[in-house]
């Protein structure tokens, strides 16, 4: 474990002393900033118009979880679909063309052990970003009342999202040398598994129902509408362990070849 | 304290080490020379246990590097060509996180992050960054790495490679301060160094050992150059122009 620390916190680190987690941080919050801002300008406005149409129904539809907490971490995930691949990119690939990753190897520490520690030091920072965007519920819940549970639960979600998609990316970071390759690979996964449930409805019995499983945007979707399933959680840790497990194999494998 | 045994390295059809044995005893400066392509590297990396052998073993200090990898890891050091440097880290908070994955007790931590930036003579530069050192200090730093869990085994690859010559004569004091009790394993293209550190040379060619003797016995009748030539002259002309760049100091 004490390995395991040592490796998380000196990637946590170095996102820290360079540019990078100040890039990646400043970017995500303001284009955060700017989709709330609109989200929340447009149900303004909305609340306004049927106001003045006196259409009770409608505005007792109306309600701050579904029409701007909902739609601002569904931007958000997509926003962590193109980023994540950029924090990841390094985790090993940059090792492994600094030499640094003689050192590492060299060292009496497992694989299973660096594999681990990459891990965390990616998702301490996912955990910091998506606690930064929990200002915004904090801010509608200062002047209005969407429902706290749902919140939390859609955070939850962002989260679960965000360590899924740092696990793949410390995978596609393991199988090369080159950054550039690891963040395109990492992003076209994240983007195919985002939209994978595409063709269900059209895709058959049995087809359909799986394409819908493989998809993150479904499981994400059920715990920003608050619902916590077991099955969606269940879902994104196999994600994580599965993707952790091939970045382990894949280390090692060098060991063999 | 390191016994090679029959040692092969197949990357696919190019068969890079070949069946080589050798040994170096406790407290022994082993020079490992040859010219580049040789299988110097790769024997390194194996010994290092970065790299698998395809067969044969290696032990060190007793322990086999397949089946108690952990054991020898514990016991080596090793500086690749590349120093293996994080240029965003400062020399003190570097060397912290070398010595706490080399397992030194967090008690002890400060202590040994300490005596190796004194070994090599790193104080003035303890708060810097990695990145912005000189060439000399980045490989003083790699040679510090290499030495703070206090490893009874050295394996240093090219240490001297694209130094001044004062640094040179720096890093070799270094390098025979630091033998003392420990084994170590040099290699080089400078022929000078192993004469005057070393108490041992193997020279490796094509993958094959050519010869494995002490320095007196070789250079008893001839220089170390000419030993050096008639032992790869079989091929490989560019390995004399080689030696006479890194003939000076």
């Amino acid at each position: 474990m004490r390995n395991v620390l040592a490796i998380a916190g000196k990637d946590l680190r170095s996102y820290f002393t360079s540019p990078i987690a100040y890039v990646v941080l400043t970017g995500f919050l303001l284009l955060a900033g700017w989709f709330f801002f609109n989200l929340l300008a447009q149900f303004n406005q909305l609340l306004m118009a049927y106001m003045s149409f006196r259409n009770p129904e409608v505005l007792d539809s109306m309600n701050l979880n579904e029409w701007v907490i909902a739609p601002l971490l569904h931007n958000l995930a997509v926003v962590l679909v193109i980023l994540v691949p950029m924090i990841t990119m390094r985790s090993f690939s940059e090792e492994k063309k600094s030499g640094t990753y003689e050192l590492l190897m060299t060292s009496p520490i497992t694989v299973g052990e660096i594999v681990a520690g990459k891990f965390l030091g990616g998702f301490a920072f996912i955990f910091v970003m998506v606690l930064l965007t929990a200002i915004y519920p904090a801010i509608l819940m200062v002047f209005g009342d969407p429902e706290v549970g749902i919140a939390l639960s859609g955070l939850l979600g962002l989260f679960l999202l965000g360590s899924s998609f740092v696990a793949v990316g410390i995978f596609t970071s393991s199988l090369t040398d080159n950054q550039i390759i690891a963040a395109v690979s990492c992003l076209v996964t994240l983007l195919l598994l985002y939209i994978i449930s595409w063709p269900a409805q059209s895709a058959g019995d049995i087809l359909g129902p799986l394409l819908r499983y493989l998809s993150l945007t479904e499981h994400f979707n059920e715990l920003v509408k608050g619902v916590i399933d077991t099955r969606d959680i269940v879902y994104f840790l196999s994600v994580i362990a599965l993707a952790l497990f091939l970045t382990l194999r894949s280390v090692e494998s060098m060991r063999w070849r | 304290m390191i016994e090679v045994e029959n040692l092969t390295k197949r990357y696919g059809d190019l068969v890079a080490v070949r069946d080589i044995s050798f040994a170096a005893d406790k407290g022994q400066i082993l020079g490992f020379l040859g010219p580049n392509g040789a299988g110097k590297t790769t024997t390194m990396r194996i010994i290092t246990g970065f790299l698998p052998a395809t067969s044969g073993t290696v032990r060190v200090a007793g322990f086999d590097i397949f089946d108690q990898a952990q054991e020898v890891r514990r016991r080596i050091g090793y500086l690749p060509e590349n120093p293996p440097l994080y240029n965003d880290m400062t020399v003190w908070s570097y060397l912290s996180f070398v010595g706490r994955i080399k397992g030194i007790p967090r008690t002890e931590l400060p202590e040994a992050t300490e005596r190796a930036i004194e070994q090599c003579a790193l104080q003035e530069v303890v708060h810097r960054v990695l990145g912005h050192l000189s060439k000399g200090f980045r490989q003083r730093v790699g040679l510090a790495q290499a030495l703070i869990h206090n490893p009874s085994v050295l394996i240093l690859d090219e240490p001297t490679i694209g130094l001044d010559p004062r640094q040179i004569i720096d890093i070799r004091g270094l390098i025979r301060d630091l033998s003392g009790e420990r084994t170590v394993i040099l290699s080089t293209h400078i022929l000078p160094e192993v004469a005057q550190l070393c108490d041992k040379v193997v020279i490796i060619n094509q993958g094959r050992i050519a010869v494995e003797e002490s320095i007196e016995t070789l250079t008893a009748e001839l220089s170390l150059e000419e030993v050096f030539l008639k032992y790869i002259s079989s091929d490989q002309p560019m390995a004399a122009a080689e030696e006479s760049e890194g003939a000076p100091a």
